[in-house]
């Protein structure tokens, strides 16, 4: 028997007195051969674990950085299968990898040979942002009998009592998505975050993840002590479309973790 | 099975179609939804309201229209439209607009979004926004505003800003895409009007009801004209609301043929299409699970209609259901037909339909000939083709 992968997602994002560090990327941004080199280096850069992205035509929850990486990368071909070859090249080096997937492509093929091989590829667990928990079956029944963990979203809008549903609707971390709207580097992050990780922390014994907008040192700063985790996107697609790798950006930016 | 079809949705869903794959930050305000448009829609004063409204702004009941010259050249077969084209601003898309409006007055949300893709359904946001004081942003694709440049101009007098979207194939599809998420940015101050039977639950739904007094009307009208009803209801089908509206009132009466026309485009097999009914399969698109233009891997495709109004990827869950029980049948009609057919009832009628419903008008022809004289057709006319002038003229 295999270690519950679950558990792997759950400890590495937990954080003990730091705040931990989830980098993403896009599979196939800009060449699928590209973002294996990139998905390598920043799994060893001193993230705790690695959101890769599979891109899709109408990515609803995005703004226009991971909407272009995401139209570079079906430009070039990528597939829902060369996107778990991606996972499956980046998870070897060790670092847990999470799929993030719109929910069409997984449907178009077939959530249970998806589930099957996303966890051949070593991937620890899925986040869909278009399911919400009323639509998960019976896609994260596949999802689980694969070991792989299901996250699922809470927003600054949801109501006390559904933040409870969804947390229990979740494994490895429940996501906080820390701005009313689509993903892209913010300025600020809202006021009341806090407050909405306060809560949500109040009602799941999982780690907590805060995730978009989030971009600079005052952000970590000022999520540090409320979420177990904070995940950084755009910002690090950003320098990945100039042709970095984001590894510089999360150094600076785990400097403000500790 | 007789009255299933009328007691859809289900938990949100047509069968198997439907539900709500959107971000967790909108299923707040689609339960609000849900929820307000349930107790308006048992709300008298609201329902008075709403016919109020229908009455002296929108201009209803449209006429019942007896296309003689048109039945004749068609070889006999009795065919009546429905003039949706007589609507105030021009098309059917009024109907919803002015019933979402009156819910979003009632939710006290000021600023109203919407996307277009003719460009009639941002008109009739921009025209309830006028009406009613709201705060009006229409996201329409950089080719739909080329091809339908009038109801840009329009919407700009009426006051609302039009947002350019230049993204993916600039037309429909895009322009929803962006609408919804100006949506989830702006969820607590904006209600979003979509503008036919698609989307997440309970937009569908909501629409529909908004839309079926075309078919109450047409049915009733049809009655006390003829003391029977049509043979056949033809509608073009974009989104599907017009096609909804005016097939709802006749689902129960199974001897009645209801038929659906989708855009052909360059030809089903040139893949140069938009007929996600006739060349699709099931797949989730702007909340959804319905028919849908995908390639093999789950990415939408590209459309292509020379009608703005029916160039999009998906159509409502509603028809996917009505498809797979086999009470509606779906059909497409090319670019070329659908030209020819403009002209003609525009030379036999002295009436121009837009390009959408002469996709329709060209589809009652092929059926009169199968029916021939003794037949009935009713068609309805969405509506008016005075924004398709320049498509036209290049055609
Ligand atoms: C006149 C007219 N008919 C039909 C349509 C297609 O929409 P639906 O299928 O929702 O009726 C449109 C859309 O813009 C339209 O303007």
């Amino acid at each position: 028997m295999v270690a519950k992968a679950g558990t792997r997602l759950e400890s590495a994002l937990r954080a003990k007195g730091d705040l931990k560090l989830v980098a993403y990327m896009m599979a196939g941004h800009p060449t699928a051969k590209r973002s294996i080199d990139v998905g390598k280096r920043l799994a060893a850069s001193g993230i705790a674990a690695l959101e890769i992205g599979i891109p899709h035509s109408d990515p609803l929850a995005d703004g226009p950085v991971i909407q272009r990486a995401g139209k570079v990368a079906l430009e070039h071909g990528m597939t829902v299968s060369g996107a778990l070859d991606v996972a499956k090249a980046v998870a070897a080096e060790g670092v847990p990898v999470v799929l993030m997937t719109y929910i069409n492509p997984v449907l178009s093929y077939d959530p249970r040979k998806f589930s099957a091989e996303a966890a051949q590829a070593g991937v620890a667990g899925v986040i869909v942002p278009d399911l919400p928990i009323e639509e998960a079956e019976p896609v994260t029944g596949w999802l689980r009998s694969a070991a792989l963990d299901t996250v699922f979203m809470v927003a600054p809008t949801t109501p006390p009592d559904r933040i409870s549903t969804i947390c229990s609707h979740s494994s490895g971390f429940v996501y906080c998505v820390t701005v009313t709207g689509i993903t892209g580097a913010r300025k600020e992050l809202p006021e009341g975050i806090p407050a909405l990780l306060k809560e949500v922390k109040s009602r799941t014994s999982l780690p907590v993840a805060a995730g978009f907008g989030i971009s600079r040192q005052e952000h970590l700063k000022a999520l540090k002590g409320n979420a177990d985790a904070a995940v950084v996107g755009s910002a690090i697609v950003d320098e990945i479309e100039r042709g970095g790798d984001g590894v510089s950006l999360v150094r600076e930016l785990l400097k403000a973790c500790r | 099975m007789s009255r299933m079809t009328l007691t859809h949705p289900v938990d949100g869903r047509f069968g198997a179609f439907g539900g709500q794959y959107v971000p967790e930050t909108l299923m707040s305000a689609l339960q609000e939804l849900e929820d307000m448009w349930h107790e308006a829609k048992a709300d008298p004063q609201f329902q008075l309201e709403l016919a109020g409204h229908r009455r002296a702004f929108i201009g209803r009941p449209t006429p019942l229209y007896a296309a003689t010259r048109l039945s004749e050249h068609f070889g006999g077969t009795h065919i009546h439209f429905k003039r949706e084209d007589l609507c105030h601003t021009g098309a059917h898309k009024l109907n919803n607009a002015v019933g979402q409006a009156l819910l979003a007055l009632r939710m006290g949300k000021k600023r109203i979004i919407a996307e277009t893709g003719a460009g009639q359904h941002g008109v009739a946001a921009a025209t309830v926004c006028a009406r009613f004081g709201l705060d009006c942003t229409v996201y329409m694709g950089t080719e739909d505003m080329h091809r339908q440049s009038m109801n840009v101009r329009r919407m700009k007098l009426l006051g609302a800003q039009v947002v350019e979207v230049k993204s993916g194939s600039k037309t429909l599809k895009d322009a929803t895409t962006e609408a919804i998420r100006d949506w989830v940015t702006n969820v607590r101050t904006t209600h979003y009007i979509i503008g036919s039977v698609v989307g997440p639950h309970p937009y569908p739904e909501m629409v529909r009801d908004l839309q079926r007094v075309i078919g109450d009307e047409a049915r009733e009208q049809y009655l006390s004209l003829d003391g029977k009803l049509p043979d056949v209801v033809v509608a073009c089908i974009g989104g599907g609301s017009n096609a909804i509206g005016i097939f709802t009132a006749f689902l129960d009466d199974r001897e009645v043929g209801l038929v659906g026309v989708e855009a052909a485009g360059k030809g089903i097999r040139t893949g140069e299409h938009a007929a996600s009914l006739v060349g699709g399969r099931p797949g989730v698109l702007h909340g959804s699970y319905s028919y849908v233009l995908q390639n093999g891997d789950g990415q939408i495709l590209p459309t292509h209609s020379i009608s703005a109004g029916l160039d999009y990827p998906g159509v409502g869950p509603e028809h996917s259901f009505l498809r797979d029980i086999e009470r509606v049948e779906y059909v497409a009609v090319t670019d070329k037909d659908a030209l020819a057919a403009f002209k003609l009832c525009t030379r036999l009628e002295g009436i121009m339909p837009a390009l959408e419903p002469a996709h329709a008008i060209h589809h009652a022809g092929v059926i009169a000939k199968e029916l021939g004289p003794g037949g009935s057709i009713l068609v309805c006319l969405s509506g008016r083709g005075d924004k398709d002038m320049d498509s036209v003229d290049g055609g």
